[in-house]
């Protein structure tokens, strides 16, 4: 199953390799990572996507909190949260296709964010498996580049994950 | 700076081989003498001699090495650490600030190199953080499960001519790191009932409760209790070895009735030990009927690879007194029948196999007779280190461990060449008493060029060379798995080492004969200050039994080369 792990950590040096070269190590799964500092400039959030079984999630939660640069770890997947993913894709856009993939593009509420008179530059925000299905739904449209900024998320309601 | 923090840190030793990018370090030691450096002769072994003096006192050990080989060097000894949980600070030079990245003389990215085998790594980036650093590192190797802790040091944050400010913090507060202190109550209150419950328990403890120096408050509740106790690898000494209530070490290689009495068990105490893959054989044959409680400091140890039904988060010496007090104190008592019934199985197994092996079918002598003579000679008293093979299995089965932190070998990691530099270690910080190294042929040579800082420092080791002519584990293996195909198991061309430690100023003796061993090894043990090398010829036939059978259960086990279970 696909676990959200979010993490609070030391914005120091080496702080993420340590959490990166820990997945390796132990042979744990990434699908996605994503960090960046927080208000507290001392402070990085990282955002790791993961597959595994109760187990393997356990194991992870429980490596990721030994780490003496991690100051608090939760599974956003354990309970109500919410998770956003911006993906930026860019399109051979000509002749019949400009006017489809604007109408695709208004259905998955994208905005096109650079025109070329050959191209469009689609930026897409949501859920993984919208942008998933956003890609399949552009059909015979020509993808030249799809970047993707992997998940972050945040639980619902009062819950936070701060110090 | 870096001198003056190990002397507040009240470090005697350190164990260390100067470099370019220490020579300002090295500089700074010649001009004191509150820490003194022992120069080893390879960096492996110094990290090995801190680690034994942990292994021996619970105290983090330090080693000093330069960057590039240096640290590389000493890598080995880290992961040796790391693997068996010890306490180790270790100093590692590295290259001038503006120099790293640009693959400098002797540079090597230390962090990135030692990262996923120490417990935490600093870098050094501003010199007046050198003692804050230094105390955090000891904090860090010292505290919760213990672990090694590498600090990098750039060699322009100890340039001499600077100066800064200088104040050794007592406390140490860091909000990503707080080892914890005590078990949930509640949680061992749960645990208490079950065992004042259980018909067929079994306490099963390992390297935490020698680590947490626990060894009183497990004696004192086994006792208690009335259970059967079994040490893990690591965990030899914690509960004495004469015991009655003692039934051997457990796993790959553990007694028949230790093994026995896991598979049949209802209750499974245990302590500080980490189910290892040597230890539990297939996980999902392991202990069927047992119910687990599982003590661990380190919450990533417990239902890591075997679920536990009651899993307390603790140090094993806070928890088990707290257990202690609450039997003490409960209405009820042990089930004092089921426990009879249990005892007299467990004595049934203990008759049927018990540790015997053969000595009746060649004039050679057994490696496992020269163990039962050490642990006679020094009445089971001594420190006893030991390297990886064979030989290391048999000082685990025959030597009586009655103490805790006497017994020192690399566990987890298998680190051949452990052994002398370990002894040395040991020596070095317990001069009086009688430190053995037991060795083979194999292991000892790779560390054997330490006989030379032996002869600098007056280290009076005792080293048995356990000399069966191969590499005795792997040639074992390769009898019952390869049908004896001996890929490069046999060492052609060993030196002669009697003549080799005489030169280097020792004394050898060659021993080939049983009637000689009492004799030989009483008259290397009243040699008080004169490292022994006794190279003595085993049966290079032998086989190290119990050993389980892979993928079995616990009681799926070999008992010679042509009886199983």
């Amino acid at each position: 199953m696909r676990h959200i792990i979010s993490v609070l950590m030391e914005n120091e040096p080496g702080a993420l390799s340590r959490v990166v070269g820990l997945f390796s190590q132990r042979n744990y799964n990434i699908e996605s990572l994503t960090v960046a500092p927080t208000e507290d400039a001392t402070l990085s959030r990282l955002t790791v996507t993961t597959i595994g079984n109760d187990r393997v999630v356990e194991q992870i939660t429980k490596q990721l909190n030994k780490l003496v640069d991690v100051v608090k770890v939760v599974d956003l997947s354990e309970g109500e949260h919410v998770e956003r993913e911006v993906m930026m894709i860019k399109l051979k856009a000509s002749g019949q296709m400009r006017a489809e993939i604007k109408r695709t593009c208004d259905i998955f509420r994208g905005q096109i964010i650079d025109v070329t008179p050959t191209t469009y530059t689609v930026q897409l925000v949501g859920a993984s498996d919208k942008l998933d299905a956003f890609i399949s739904a552009l059909g015979s449209a020509s993808i030249m580049e799809v970047v993707r900024s992997g998940v972050c998320g945040i639980a619902r309601g009062e819950k936070v994950l701060s110090l | 700076m870096v001198v003056r923090a190990l002397k507040d840190e009240g470090v005697k030793y350190i164990y260390g081989y100067p470099g370019g990018s220490l020579l300002h370090v090295y500089d700074a030691l010649f001009q004191q003498e509150d820490v003194q450096h022992v120069l080893v002769r390879h960096e492996q072994a110094a990290t090995h001699m801190a680690d034994a003096y942990a292994r021996a006192t619970g105290k983090a050990g330090v080693a000093l090495v330069t960057s590039g080989p240096g640290a590389t060097n000493a890598v080995t000894g880290i992961a040796t650490a790391f693997t068996d949980s010890i306490p180790m600070v270790v100093i590692t030079g590295q290259v001038m600030s503006h120099l790293i990245g640009e693959d400098a003389f002797q540079e090597t990215d230390m962090l990135g190199i030692s990262r996923p085998v120490v417990k935490h790594n600093f870098s050094v980036q501003r010199p007046e953080d050198i003692p804050a650093i230094v105390r955090k590192a000891f904090h860090i190797a010292e505290s919760g499960r213990p672990g090694p802790v590498v600090i990098d040091l750039p060699k322009d944050m100890t340039t001499p001519t600077e100066r800064y400010p200088y104040e050794y913090p007592k406390h140490v507060k860091m909000r990503s790191y707080t080892p914890i202190t005590r078990g949930h109550s509640g949680q061992i209150k749960k645990a208490t009932d079950l065992l004042l419950n259980a018909k067929r328990p079994v306490i099963y403890t390992g390297g935490g409760v020698i680590l947490g120096g626990a060894s009183d408050e497990l004696t004192e509740l086994s006792r208690l209790l009335n259970f059967p106790v079994t040490n893990t690898l690591m965990g030899l000494g914690g509960f004495p070895g004469t015991d009655r209530q003692f039934i051997g070490m457990l796993g790959m290689h553990g007694s028949y009735e230790a093994n026995m009495a896991m598979h049949h068990a209802d209750l499974i105490l245990a302590v500080g030990a980490r189910f290892d893959d040597r230890v539990t054989n297939a996980c999902d044959k392991f202990c069927p009927t047992a119910k687990i409680i599982h003590i661990d400091i380190d919450p990533a140890s417990i239902s890591k690879t075997v679920q536990a039904d009651i899993p307390i988060v603790g140090p094993a010496k806070v928890v088990l007194e707290e257990m202690v007090q609450l039997v003490k104190g409960s209405k009820k008592q042990p089930d004092a029948d089921a426990l009879h019934a249990w005892w007299q199985q467990i004595d049934e197994w203990r008759q049927r196999h018990g540790g015997r092996f053969r000595t009746d079918d060649s004039e050679l002598m057994k490696p496992q007779q020269v163990i039962e003579m050490l642990s006679k000679v020094t009445n089971g008293d001594a420190f006893v280190t030991s390297d990886v093979g064979q030989h290391q299995m048999f000082a685990a089965q025959y030597y009586k461990f009655n103490k805790p932190n006497r017994w020192i070998n690399s566990g987890g990691l298998g680190t051949m060449g452990f052994g002398l530099p370990a002894a040395m270690g040991v020596k070095m910080n317990f001069p009086d008493a009688d430190v053995a190294c037991v060795t083979g042929e194999g292991s000892i040579q790779m560390n054997i060029q330490e006989l030379s800082t032996c002869k600098q420092y007056d280290l009076p080791v005792k080293i048995l060379c356990l000399n069966n002519q191969s590499l005795g584990m792997v040639r074992q293996w390769q009898d019952m798995n390869y049908e004896s195909r001996h890929s490069q198991s046999y060492m052609k061309s060993l030196p002669d080492f009697v003549k080799l430690v005489e030169s280097y100023g020792h004394v050898g003796m060659k021993v080939d004969k049983y009637a000689d061993l009492e004799g030989a090894m009483r008259e290397a043990f009243a040699l008080k200050d004169r490292l022994v090398f006794m190279d003595i010829a085993v049966d290079p036939f032998e086989h190290v039994y119990p050993m389980q059978v892979p993928r079995g259960s616990m009681r799926d086990m070999w008992l010679s080369k042509t009886e199983r279970t």
